[in-house]
C-alpha cells in the first residue's frame, strides 16, 4: 500500500514527517483500511474534530509504506455517523467510543458502543469538544453504572480491583474473571485521569500549548512536547535550527534510558529481586540528577518548545553525560547477566503474559511492547526524522511476545541509546538553539510523529481561520496496548498480575486525556 | 550470587541525610496531639492515591525509595490498603472521575489521618485547573495538612512535607 494509492486527494504536509493528508468520502474508509491492513499497514490514530473547513470531520491516521497517512472524513451535522473499523483494525473500538463520547459522531453498527472516557460527569447529549460546550461548567454527576461484560460459568468468580490501586500506580480499574487463581478473563475500565486536556487546548496560544503537551503524560514529556513542537513547526513553515533537532533526540533519548532504568528496576522487584530496584533506581537517579543540573529540570519538562529547544549543552555538560554513559555502560551489562543469570527472575519472567506474534499483528500491538512480540516498528528506524536520519539506529526486535521478552528489549534499546547519545554529542552541529515560529497557517494541520520510549506519540494540531488552535489531539500508544494487556493476562495466575501490567507499563493520564 | 554481592559491595552506600521539615508548606494547623507524632515519626505508613495526575509526581515518589533518599530508613513507607495508613499522599488536579474514588479513600483512612497533597496541580490545581473534568486542587475534596509544590515537586520537597506534616507546627488544639 503505497501513497499513490490515495491519490489524487492526498498532498504531503509541510514538517519533518512523512505524512500525506487528504479527504476522503466515508464510503471509502472500509476498502481503504481494508487495503491498508492486507498491505501490512496498521491504525495509528483516530479522533474527530468541529469547525474549520468541513465542519464535522473524523480523522484516520494509518501508517503505510512511506509514511503516515492522514484521511479526513467530512460527517453529516445531524446525527453524524461514520463506518465502524474495528473489525478491521481492533484498536480502533475504543477510540470510536472516545470520538462518541467527546463529540458525538457515532460508529455505525459498530459491536461495542458503550461510553468509554464519559463516567456521568457530563450529559450523554453534550459532547465536551464541541463548540457549543463550555468546558469551565460543570455538570452534575449522573449515577455512573458501566455494564461490564459478565463472565458466567461454574467456579468463575470476579475480582475487581481498582480505581486506587496497591501501588504507587496510575488509576483505572480492572476486573478479573478467574477460575482459582487462573484468569479467564480481563476487563479494563479507563478514563479515570480524564482531565478535559484536549479542550483545554482549544482556549491556548501555540506556546501555552507547549506545557500542556509535556504534562499529557509526565513520563514522556520529551516525546510529547517534540510531537508538539513537531506539528506547530509544520503548520507555521517553520523549521527548527539543527543543534535544536539534536539536541531533542538526546532529550528523547535521555527519556528513553531513564524510563527503561525505572521499569528494568520494578520489574526484577517485581519478581523478587529487590535488588534489581536499588541497583537500578539508583542509576536512574543520577540520570535524573544530570538532567537538573544541565537542562534544569529532572524529568526535561519544557526542554522542547515550539521552534527550538530552552537548553543548550556545554562543555562541561557535554563530559558530565560522557561521563555517566561511560559508567551506565560499565553498570547495566552486569546487571544484565545477573537478571540472566538468576533462575528465580527467569522463571517469572519467561512465558508469562505472552502475546505471541500473530495476535499482537492482528491487535496492533505498538512500540516497545509490540517490537518484543514481532511487531518491528520504530519510527526512528523506518520514517527518521532529522538526526535520526543520519544515525541509522538499530532496532530491537524479539518474538517471545513475553515479559521476558519485554525485558530484553528495554535492555537491547537501553544500550542502543547510550550509542546514539555519544554520536548525538560528538557529532552535534553548532548554532542556534531555536528560531521564531512563522505565523500559524489558517485552517492548517499538523502532525508530529516520534517515537517515545513507550512506543510512537502522535500529535495532530488543527488551526482556526485566525491560525489558533481550533483542536489538537494527542495520541498515546498505549490507546493500542491497553486492549492487548487484557489477552496477554488469559491463561496467567492473578499474582502475575502485576508483572505483567508493569512489562507494558501503560500510560493511564496519557490515554484518559 | 557472588556478582550479586560484588555489585552490592562496589555500588557502596548511597543513602543521603535527610532534609529538615519546610514548614511553609503547612496550610492547616496541626491536628495531632504531640505523643500521636512522636508514635507516627518512629512508623509511619502512607498510602498514595492518584486523583488524576500526569504521573509526574508518581515518578518522585517511586525516586524516594531509591538508595539516595531511602525513605524506608526514616521508618516511612507505604501500604497497600488506606485503612492501613495514617498519612494519604494524594497527587494531581482532582479528575471529577477520581471524585468518589478520592472520598472513599479519605473515609477508608482510620482517624487520627494526615494529608499531604503534592504538585503543582494538588496544591491550585496546576495547569488543568477546574473545568467541567476536573475538580481543582485536592483540599476541594478532602481536607489538606501540607500542600508541596513544584512540578513534579523534587523528592528532597516532597520528604520535606512529610516531614512537615509530621512536626507540631501551630496546633489548633
Ligand atoms: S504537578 Fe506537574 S508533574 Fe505533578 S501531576 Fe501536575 S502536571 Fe504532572
Amino acid at each position: 500500500m503505497k501513497i499513490e494509492d490515495f491519490q489524487p486527494e492526498f498532498a504531503a504536509l509541510p514538517g519533518a514527517a512523512p505524512v500525506w493528508h487528504g479527504a476522503l468520502d466515508p464510503g471509502r474508509l472500509r476498502p481503504l483500511c481494508q487495503d491498508v491492513r492486507s498491505a501490512g499497514g496498521r491504525l495509528v490514530a483516530l479522533w474527530g474534530s468541529q469547525g474549520g473547513g468541513p465542519s464535522f470531520a473524523l480523522h484516520v491516521a494509518v501508517a503505510v509504506q512511506q509514511g503516515l497517512a492522514v484521511a479526513s472524513l467530512p460527517l453529516e451535522r445531524e446525527a453524524p455517523a461514520f463506518p465502524d473499523i474495528s473489525d478491521i483494525f481492533p484498536a480502533a473500538g475504543r477510540m470510536q467510543r472516545a470520538v462518541a463520547d467527546l463529540l458525538g459522531f457515532q460508529a455505525a453498527h459498530a459491536a461495542d458502543r458503550r461510553p468509554w472516557l464519559r463516567h456521568g460527569h457530563w450529559p450523554a447529549d453534550r459532547f465536551p469538544l464541541s463548540k457549543e460546550f463550555d468546558g469551565t461548567r460543570a455538570f452534575p454527576p449522573e449515577g455512573d453504572t458501566y455494564p461490564f461484560v459478565a463472565v458466567e460459568g461454574e467456579g468463575v468468580h470476579e475480582i475487581p480491583v481498582g480505581p486506587v490501586h496497591a501501588g504507587t500506580i496510575e488509576p483505572g480499574h480492572f476486573r478479573f474473571s478467574v477460575v482459582g487463581e487462573k484468569v479467564l478473563r480481563l476487563e479494563q475500565r479507563l478514563g479515570y485521569t480524564h482531565k478535559g486536556i484536549e479542550k483545554l487546548f482549544e482556549a491556548m496560544t501555540v506556546e501555552q500549548g507547549a506545557r500542556l503537551a509535556g504534562r499529557i503524560s509526565g513520563d514522556s514529556t520529551v516525546a510529547y512536547a517534540w510531537a508538539y513542537a513537531m506539528a506547530a513547526e509544520g503548520v507555521s513553515g517553520s523549521t527548527p535550527p539543527p543543534r535544536a533537532l539534536w539536541l531533542r533526540a538526546l532529550f528523547l533519548e535521555r527519556e528513553r534510558i531513564m524510563n527503561h532504568l525505572g521499569d528494568l528496576g520494578a520489574l526484577g522487584n517485581d519478581a523478587g529481586l529487590a535488588f534489581a530496584l536499588a541497583q537500578f533506581s539508583r542509576l536512574k537517579e543520577d540520570v535524573l540528577r544530570t538532567n537538573q543540573a544541565l537542562f534544569g529540570h529532572r524529568y526535561l519538562m519544557d526542554a522542547i518548545v515550539p521552534g527550538g529547544v530552552a537548553h543548550d549543552v556545554d562543555f562541561r555538560g557535554f563530559s558530565r553525560i560522557i561521563e555517566e554513559i561511560t559508567e551506565l555502560e560499565r553498570e547495566v551489562p552486569r546487571l544484565k547477566r545477573i537478571f540472566e543469570d538468576h533462575a528465580g527472575l527467569q522463571d517469572r519472567f519467561l512465558t508469562t503474559g505472552r502475546v505471541k506474534p500473530d495476535l499482537a499483528a492482528r491487535l496492533g500491538l505498538a512500540g516497545l511492547a509490540g517490537r518484543a512480540s514481532g511487531q518491528s516498528w520504530d519510527l526512528r528506524a523506518q520514517f527518521p526524522c532529522a538526526p535520526y536520519d543520519g544515525l541509522e539506529v538499530r532496532m530491537a526486535t524479539h518474538r517471545g511476545g513475553d515479559v521476558a521478552a519485554r525485558v530484553t528489549v528495554r535492555f537491547e534499546e537501553l544500550t542502543e541509546s547510550m550509542r546514539l547519545c555519544r554520536i548525538l554529542l560528538r557529532k552535534m552541529p553548532e548554532g542556534e538553539t531555536s528560531t521564531p515560529l512563522n505565523p500559524m497557517q489558517p485552517a492548517g494541520l499538523g502532525i508530529g510523529w516520534v517515537e517515545g520510549w513507550r512506543g510512537e506519540v502522535l500529535l495532530a494540531l488543527h488551526t482556526g481561520e485566525d491560525g489558533a488552535l481550533r483542536r489538537v489531539h494527542p495520541h498515546d500508544p498505549s490507546w493500542h496496548n491497553w486492549p492487548v494487556l487484557e489477552h496477554a493476562v488469559i491463561g496467567n495466575i492473578v499474582p502475575d498480575f502485576p508483572l505483567i501490567n508493569k512489562s507494558f507499563n501503560l500510560s493511564y493520564s496519557g490515554h484518559d486525556l | 550470587m557472588y556478582k550479586l554481592i560484588r555489585q552490592i559491595l562496589s555500588s557502596g552506600i548511597k543513602s543521603e541525610a535527610p532534609p529538615a521539615p519546610d514548614p511553609g508548606m503547612r496550610v492547616a494547623p496541626q491536628r495531632l496531639q504531640q505523643d500521636i507524632l512522636k508514635h507516627f515519626g518512629r512508623a509511619l505508613a502512607i498510602r498514595h492515591v492518584d486523583a488524576g495526575s500526569c504521573n509526574g509526581c508518581e515518578l518522585e515518589i517511586h525516586a524516594l525509595s531509591n538508595p539516595y533518599y531511602n525513605l524506608e530508613g526514616l521508618g516511612i513507607h507505604f501500604v497497600a490498603s488506606p485503612r492501613h495508613a495514617d498519612l494519604l499522599l494524594v497527587t494531581g488536579p482532582v479528575a471529577r472521575h477520581m471524585e468518589t474514588a478520592l472520598k472513599r479513600t479519605y473515609q477508608a483512612t482510620p482517624d487520627p489521618k494526615l494529608v499531604v497533597a503534592l504538585g503543582d496541580c494538588g496544591c491550585d490545581g496546576g495547569i488543568f485547573g477546574e473545568s467541567y473534568a476536573c475538580l481543582g486542587p485536592v483540599h476541594h475534596v478532602i481536607p489538606v495538612d501540607v500542600a508541596v509544590p513544584g512540578c513534579p515537586p523534587s523528592p528532597t520537597a516532597i520528604m520535606q512535607g512529610i516531614l512537615a506534616a509530621l512536626s507540631a507546627g501551630p496546633s489548633s488544639a
